[in-house]
């Protein structure tokens, strides 16, 4: 099969789909024209990300990413979400198929744009270094 | 319930087909080529194959090469041409925007190897203008390939009016009828065709089997060396019991067009009504020149492979122009070439029929795709965003 039956159960069953009206932070990261775009809202109280709910346009592998990155971030401090890295999300789905791993980058980046938006609109300082872009190496848009 | 609808993918094979390679796996297991008696009872099945094929495109069976597929065959014509013409100092070949990557890459190789090629505009309905085919023909011309008809959106070209003008250039003109044959008529001398591509498993026959019809006159050069099968211009044991399973399966074909395409056409046009009616979606390619059994659509707000894992998750099984669904990066060329932008082509579903679907798998698809296209576009950022104005809608 193409996928692991965990990228299936969080494509199926994905958790913490939604939107957010009163959300801190809302990070949107992809682009249509490439085919997957996540929009990811967080709560945070105490520096604690108390809610996360997110919405995906993309594939099957899109949509488990998203879903289980929020599941990794969902009662943790900011400090950690921040550490989230595409490959934990990877290896907690039980891998991905390598055309498919750049998901995960998306699934980071959602994250860490959500943070970066709850920090620019509480005028909360922060090192840029840790919200740099990366490349979309994958695709020319 | 389990509905099979990427024929144009695959397709099973038929018990006919079956019933006809079996004698040739274990009992008549012969080399054509060798001199004994159970070569010989092979080499006659095999001929007696050449000539069933034949006769179902109106050709000579000495017009008739037997390949492992439609992609060889693409291969053998267009760079039989290439050369051919390379000879006489033509080195400029016409195609199009949306032909198969058999053709189109086969073509890449020859621009690397100096040839020119003018790949001519589909129009929105996903049809080749016959004129801008001619406009193209220069002196240099050594050859014309144009699809018979597209294996995604599934127009039928107008192979026959393109035929016409090529003879009238004295251009060969060659036809990928993959996704036509055993599917609507193939009349090779109907349609002017030098040479047409044929692949066995997509009328139910078995894979790994094809064949290149090639006009009497035509210069073939080989693309596999070796012995002298074939008329000594593709080399390699002819696979006879998959040969004798295809012969048999286009011919059951082609005795069962009409009332075949009967039936399709009132399965795909229920559909094509059906599921028109999903706001936001947009059927592509026309729907009067179109293979019976193909429907091409595209839903806004939503990408084709998650549309297809939820779609499998519900047994329904067929196909989408994505990205994400191909395995490449970039959404199908086909799509591109009929105008869609990028974000629409994403999430397109190609639905092809087969004689073994019914009405009622029609009807549990009616049911079943607008909740999942719902259902993806409630999860949908882009689809937020066409719905609160963020965004025009494109379709």
């Amino acid at each position: 099969m193409l996928y692991s039956e965990k990228v299936m159960d969080h494509f199926m069953n994905p958790r913490n789909v939604g939107k957010m009206d009163d959300a801190d932070g809302i990070g949107e990261v992809g682009n249509a024209v490439c085919g997957d775009i996540m929009k990811m809202y967080i709560k945070v109280k105490d520096d604690i990300i108390t809610d996360v709910k997110f919405n995906t346009f993309g594939c099957g592998s899109a949509i488990a990413t998203s879903s289980m990155a929020t599941e990794l971030i969902k009662g943790k401090p900011i400090s950690e979400a921040l550490e989230l890295s595409n490959k934990a999300v990877v290896e907690a789905l039980d891998g991905l198929p390598t055309h498919k791993i750049h998901c995960s980058v998306l699934a980071e980046e959602a994250v860490k744009a959500a943070v970066k938006d709850y920090y620019d609109k509480n005028n909360i300082p922060y090192d840029p270094e840790l919200f740099k872009e990366s490349d979309c190496e994958h695709c020319e848009h | 319930m389990y509905v099979y609808v990427d024929n144009a993918a695959t397709t099973a094979m038929s018990k006919t087909a079956v019933d006809a390679m079996l004698p040739y796996l274990q009992e008549t297991f012969g080399n054509p080529s060798s001199l004994h008696t159970t070569g010989q009872i092979a080499k006659e099945a095999l001929e007696k194959a050449r000539k069933t094929v034949a006769d179902c495109i109106n050709a000579d069976i000495k017009e008739i090469y037997f390949t492992s597929g439609g992609s060889e065959a693409d291969n053998q014509a267009i760079i039989s041409a290439a050369y051919y013409g390379a000879k006489r100092g033509k080195k400029h070949i016409i195609s199009s925007k949306f032909e198969h990557h058999a053709v189109l890459h086969t073509l890449r190789k020859l621009e690397k190897q100096g040839f020119t090629v003018t790949l001519v505009d589909v129009n929105r309905d996903g049809v080749i203008d016959p004129a801008d085919v001619e406009k193209a023909i220069t002196p240099e011309t050594a050859l014309v390939t144009i699809m018979f008809a597209n294996n995604e959106i599934g127009t039928l070209q107008p192979v026959a009016e393109i035929g016409k003008i090529c003879k009238e250039h004295k251009v060969i003109f060659h036809t990928d009828a993959v996704q036509a044959a055993g599917h609507v008529k193939v009349d090779v001398k109907a349609i002017n065709a030098d040479m047409i591509s044929v692949s066995g498993h997509k009328f139910h026959g078995p894979k790994g089997t094809g064949f290149l019809y090639a006009r009497k006159g035509i210069v073939l050069t080989n693309i596999i060396e070796g012995g002298a099968q074939e008329r000594g211009k593709r080399a390699g044991t002819e696979n006879v019991p998959a040969i004798v399973g295809m012969a048999a399966a286009l011919k059951d074909a082609c005795d069962h067009l009409e009332e075949n395409q009967a039936k399709l056409t009132a399965m795909r046009d229920k559909l094509i009504t059906e599921l028109s009616k999903i706001p936001h979606c947009v059927i592509n390619g026309s729907i009067e020149k179109r293979l019976p059994g193909n429907v091409n659509i595209c839903f806004e707000g939503i990408e084709g492979e998650s549309l297809l894992l939820l779609l499998d998750a519900k047994g329904i099984e067929a196909s989408s122009g994505s990205a994400c669904a191909s395995g490449s990066l970039e959404p199908s060329h086909v799509l591109l070439s009929i105008g869609l932008p990028k974000e629409v082509a994403h999430g397109s579903l190609r639905i092809s029929l087969g004689e073994s679907n019914t009405m009622e798998q029609m009807d549990y698809i009616i049911e079943e795709l607008p909740k999942i296209v719902e259902k993806l576009r409630n999860i949908s950022p882009v689809w937020e965003d066409l719905m609160k104005g963020k965004m025009e809608h494109v379709i």
